[in-house]
């Protein structure tokens, strides 16, 4: 199971707790927390699925790749961060 | 008497009418950059968010600003794989909405509303904002692809006029992307903007419809044939009912500006907040000043008993001038960048301070 987190600043907003989840991918660990947590979704994601443009998602330290899809991979003992990234203020 | 929603950068502020003018008296969303706000005549009040990174949210409140609860917020549809949507200038759209920048009461439905964005879409909701649909034949008109931002990247639709005579005629208006109205509740449009001059194009493009920046646009309520719009270029009015656009020359220290608001009970009566143009947008000799006509945009009178006459940087964007007619008089009311608030109740003769340290504001609105 995955850990996902976000970023404390998230939680001013909407409820988003430290969740552990199944999941191969960025994909499918955040659908799966959107899955029971539904406004959390429009915070993360744009209206196109994608990363929002100001959010960074760390898998085990290293910053994703593919910010449209979220197709980067996701292990059993990942750690996924859900940030905000600097550029945005 | 109305009470005064001021949206700033910092939160949501609503005055109460006490004395001769309006007091601060509460507060919502502090520390939220609040970007526009609409107190619908027929219950409920809505607020617009953007949280930057978490992107825009839009709230509503049953309890006058008391209480508020995040409703949906307009999003595009999904594009198709691999479609990229460019401009005629090659600039990427995307689908996203990143700013609510006009919201209106749709009152040919109980509980319906307009809603206008950044890139450019409208939508409609036919349900308090429960949920919302892009209207897809103004988004599909070919004429978008000529779009394009005025002061940020992309277009926007910031004006929402409901005609008082049908309410299934509905003129939009879009910086840069002229005048639209439909008169079928928005299955087909037509551009209203011919005679409005655009002096950031080339000779041969300026007087082209697709292309113009309205600053902000009004329609009299009384007599609803007469528009009003405060565009890049100056100061333009119709009394044919859009057929064709006339610019004024001369009004007060500059015809440069943002909003507009007018008489909803005479149509020669105008109110605009000028700066110096378009390269500097500060008030003209550090003067704060409102403008006025009275006959139609023949003379204007410079209006300035109780604004700061020297060393004053206020600029008022195109939602931050607001006039109320509730309770037999006309009241006027503005907020400025630098998080001054002034209102009038002598027609703009003379103003009132509401505040001068709140954030800077982007929007003002009566709640009758």
């Amino acid at each position: 199971m995955a850990t996902v987190s976000f970023t404390p600043n998230l939680e001013r907003h909407v409820e988003c707790p430290t969740r552990t989840i199944e999941g191969d991918s960025v994909r499918a660990v955040l659908e799966a927390v959107f899955a029971a947590n539904p406004r959390l979704r429009g915070y993360v994601l744009d209206d196109q699925g994608a990363l929002r443009r100001h959010m960074i998602v760390f898998v085990d330290g290293q910053q994703i790749e593919d910010r449209d899809r979220l197709s980067d991979p996701v292990r059993p003992a990942s750690e996924v961060y859900v940030m905000q990234a600097l550029s945005g203020g | 008497m109305s009470q005064l929603v001021i949206s700033t950068r910092k939160g949501l502020f609503v005055a109460e009418p006490g004395g001769e003018g309006y007091r601060v008296a509460r507060a919502a969303f502090i520390g939220d950059n609040v970007t526009l706000a609409l107190a619908d005549p027929r219950g409920g009040w809505y607020a617009a968010l953007d949280h930057g990174h978490f992107g825009v949210k839009l709230h509503r409140s049953d309890d006058r600003g008391e209480t508020w609860t995040e409703i949906a917020t307009p999003a595009y549809p999904k594009q198709a794989e691999g479609e990229v949507d460019r401009t005629a200038a090659g600039h990427e759209i995307k689908w996203v909405t990143t700013r609510i920048w006009a919201l209106a009461p749709a009152p040919d439905r109980d509980g319906a509303l307009w809603c206008g964005t950044l890139p450019g879409g409208l939508f409609r909701s036919e349900d308090r904002g429960a949920s919302w649909s892009l209207v897809e034949s103004l988004w599909r008109n070919p004429a978008r692809k000529q779009w394009f931002g005025g002061g940020g990247d992309q277009p926007g639709m910031h004006s929402i006029c409901v005609d008082p005579r049908d309410p299934r005629t509905v003129a939009v208006a879009v910086s840069c992307g002229g005048i639209w109205r439909t008169r079928d509740g928005g299955a087909t449009w037509e551009n209203t903007a011919k005679g409005m001059r655009a002096a950031y194009m080339p000779p041969e493009r300026a007087y082209d419809p697709d292309i113009q920046d309205p600053h902000s646009l009004v329609q009299c309520r009384a007599a609803p044939h007469v528009w009003w719009s405060q565009h890049h270029n100056g100061i333009f009015r119709s009394t044919d009912d859009m057929a064709t656009w006339t610019e004024l020359a001369q009004a007060g220290p500059s015809t440069f500006g943002f909003p507009v608001a007018v008489d909803p009970e005479d149509p020669d009566t105008a109110w605009f907040v000028p700066a110096q143009k378009d390269e500097q947008r500060v008030p003209v000799g550090g003067r704060l000043v409102v403008t006025r006509t009275r006959d139609g945009g023949a003379t204007f009178e410079t209006l300035s008993q109780g604004l700061p006459d020297r060393f004053a940087f206020d600029l008022v964007f195109r939602h931050a001038l607001a006039l109320d007619t509730a309770g037999g008089r006309t009241d006027l009311a503005f907020g400025s960048t630098t998080g001054n608030v002034f209102a009038s109740r002598d027609r703009g003769q003379s103003w009132s301070v509401v505040s001068h340290h709140l954030p800077p504001v982007h929007a003002v609105t009566f709640a009758g």
